[in-house]
């Protein structure tokens, strides 16, 4: 068993399309490398020469499962490039609607695609089977996150009223009463998927990669950042982030590699707990200790716990918004363009999502950069899958698999936004 | 009155022919039928047992890879749940399957699969898929007529 090639040509349960391939020779593991080969995406230069106020319609297109993540990036980046900022009601309307799309993210991954990993089934159709109430708990999580995302967005996929500035209208009282009757039973289907999944059996690890999230003093960061923070205590403005994360491609994939002041790094909900777990509402810290959390979470595996936290939280958030919520003036603000660099940062489902956009005088896109979480993970990942097959290699190869694919899942990577516009020929090995 | 009949158009309109599914919606959005719901959608399994739950028919277009763009294909009963997913973690035949151990299947499933040429990232259909487009929306009518017969 000492020379083997496990290839899963195409990764089931992650979101896009990706491959992983492992070289273990001589007894141990040469290669871990997760390959991303969905077409490279053309964002980025589709972004220049359009107008700064096009920015939230084109980039809710990358992504059907986290659209709001890419609208208000892009949002916060040309709001600072134009060196406005809406009123802090629009403010609220804006993390509402991210809560929507933490929620429907977080329950889709936890319930179709990854307890199936830790309950010993194929797929979720086959959890269903023996977990019925389970499974429909989360489905009924999932829909109330779209129920937010419908009415504070417009629609479910690709939301079409928030834009630069705020929104085109801003729902009414009677509006987000309605949604809070939806929300109560949620939270309490929140508290019970905590429960549920800190009941599961979670392999030893513990990751040392540096960690890094948005952070808000004011709150669980979510929709925006007042700054960046690392786990080891370093800070930086969202203006400073690309003096410390630098990108690079790598042969084997389309989506580029980031580096943190030169080392492999990590975001995503166990950088964002371990950053900020004292900045949780009450309810999901008192959660979060009940399923065994500590104040950080260095384990991936455990992030399925966060999370069910995460989802806890963002129900809670919801619901006090939309208890303080009384109907704006205005629903956004102009925003006249102006030359100039602005840079938006927030915390996509999956971690940390940066903007870059440079405007003429005109409000003309002359350039996009655009950073998503899984490309800036993927480092870590490679890093993880080489640590646990390299522990595992007395394992037949189906396990090995099964064991390497529940690990790249550890991260709920979405590979259809993480490629990147890059011409670049797929090397296979 | 409980909805009888809902036609879905799966797809992302900025992947070209990828579109295929919601062009047909739009079509058939301009006919303002009665007792029939239209769904556009990005095929995503929750939404997809949402939209279909409780239904006596539920009629589904989608693209598919194939060597005849703008070829049409009606695929019916378990023929229309074929292996493979999509570009998500789930495709249709698993969200069905899923709608079916929980009970939320539609009474009757018929499949209108768009073989496509270009669903690379860009909006618009190709020549030979947009002339399927009228085509679907024709056949799917008569699907109704039918079932409503």
């Amino acid at each position: 068993m000492s020379d083997r090639t496990l290839t899963v040509s195409s990764l089931a349960r992650v979101e896009g399309e990706g491959a992983l391939h492992l070289v273990i020779a001589d007894g141990a593991v040469q290669t871990a490398a997760l390959q991303i080969y969905e077409p490279p995406r053309f964002f980025e230069s589709f972004l220049r020469g359009r107008q700064h106020t096009e920015v939230a319609d084109i980039t809710s297109r990358i992504c059907g499962i986290c659209p709001v993540a890419y609208q208000t990036s892009a949002w916060a980046a040309v709001e600072d490039a134009c060196g406005v900022a809406p009123d802090t009601a629009v403010g609220a309307l804006r993390r509402l609607l991210y809560c929507g799309e933490w929620i429907s993210s977080h329950a889709l991954h936890i319930y179709l695609l990854h307890a199936p990993d830790f309950l010993g089934y194929p797929d979720a159709i086959a959890l269903a089977r023996d977990h019925r109430a389970a499974v429909s708990r989360g489905l009924m999580l999932k829909k109330a996150g779209n129920a937010i995302l419908e009415t504070v967005g417009g629609r479910a996929i690709h939301p079409v009223n928030p834009r630069v500035g705020g929104f085109h209208r801003a729902p009414t009282a009677a509006e987000l009463a309605r949604l809070a009757e939806q929300l109560r039973p949620a939270l309490d289907a929140a508290l019970e998927t905590v429960r549920w999944v800190a009941g599961f059996d979670f392999p030893d690890l513990e990751l040392d990669h540096e960690l890094l999230a948005a952070y808000d003093p004011a709150g669980y960061a979510i929709e925006r950042a007042d700054h960046i923070a690392t786990g080891s205590g370093a800070r930086f403005a969202p203006a400073e982030f690309l003096d410390h994360v630098v990108e690079h491609q790598v042969p084997h994939s389309t989506a580029l590699h980031a580096t943190l002041d030169g080392g492999r790094y990590l975001t995503g909900p166990l950088a964002r707990y371990s950053i900020s777990s004292a900045l949780l509402s009450p309810v999901a810290q008192q959660a979060a200790a009940a399923a065994g959390l500590g104040a950080t979470c260095r384990n991936p595996f455990r992030s399925v716990v966060v999370r069910a936290v995460e989802i806890v939280q963002a129900l809670d958030e919801a619901l006090r918004i939309i208890d303080g919520y009384e109907r704006p003036a205005a629903p956004g603000i102009e925003v006249p363009p102006r030359a100039g660099v602005g840079h938006g940062v927030s915390e996509a489902p999956r971690g940390l999502l940066y903007h870059r956009y440079e405007l003429d005088a005109d409000g003309l896109i002359r350039q996009a950069t655009i950073i998503p979480p899984t490309s800036q993970n993927q480092a870590a990942i490679e890093h993880d899958l080489h640590r646990i097959a390299s522990a595992n290699l007395h394992l037949d190869d189906a396990a090995l698999t099964h064991l390497c694919e529940q690990t790249i899942r550890n991260y709920d990577p979405c590979i259809s936004c993480s490629t990147h516009f890059l011409r670049l020929t797929v090397e296979r090995r | 009155m409980t909805t009888r009949v809902t036609v879905i158009g799966i797809g992302n309109e900025f992947r070209h022919d990828d579109g295929v599914g919601p062009a047909v919606i739009a079509e058939l959005q301009r006919l303002a039928l009665a007792d029939v719901t239209l769904v556009a959608t990005d095929g995503e399994p929750t939404r997809l047992l949402d939209a279909w739950e409780g239904v006596e028919l539920a009629v589904v277009i989608d693209a598919v890879p194939g060597a005849e763009p703008g070829r049409v294909h009606r695929l019916d009963g378990d023929a229309a749940a074929p292996g493979g997913g999509g570009t998500h973690g789930l495709g249709l035949a698993d969200a069905l399957r899923l709608a079916e151990v929980l009970d939320r299947a539609p009474q009757r499933l018929v499949l209108y699969a768009v073989e496509a040429a270009d669903v690379e990232v860009g909006p618009g259909l190709s020549a030979e898929v947009g002339r399927a487009v009228p085509v679907v929306a024709r056949a799917v009518l008569s699907e109704l007529a039918t079932a409503f017969s």
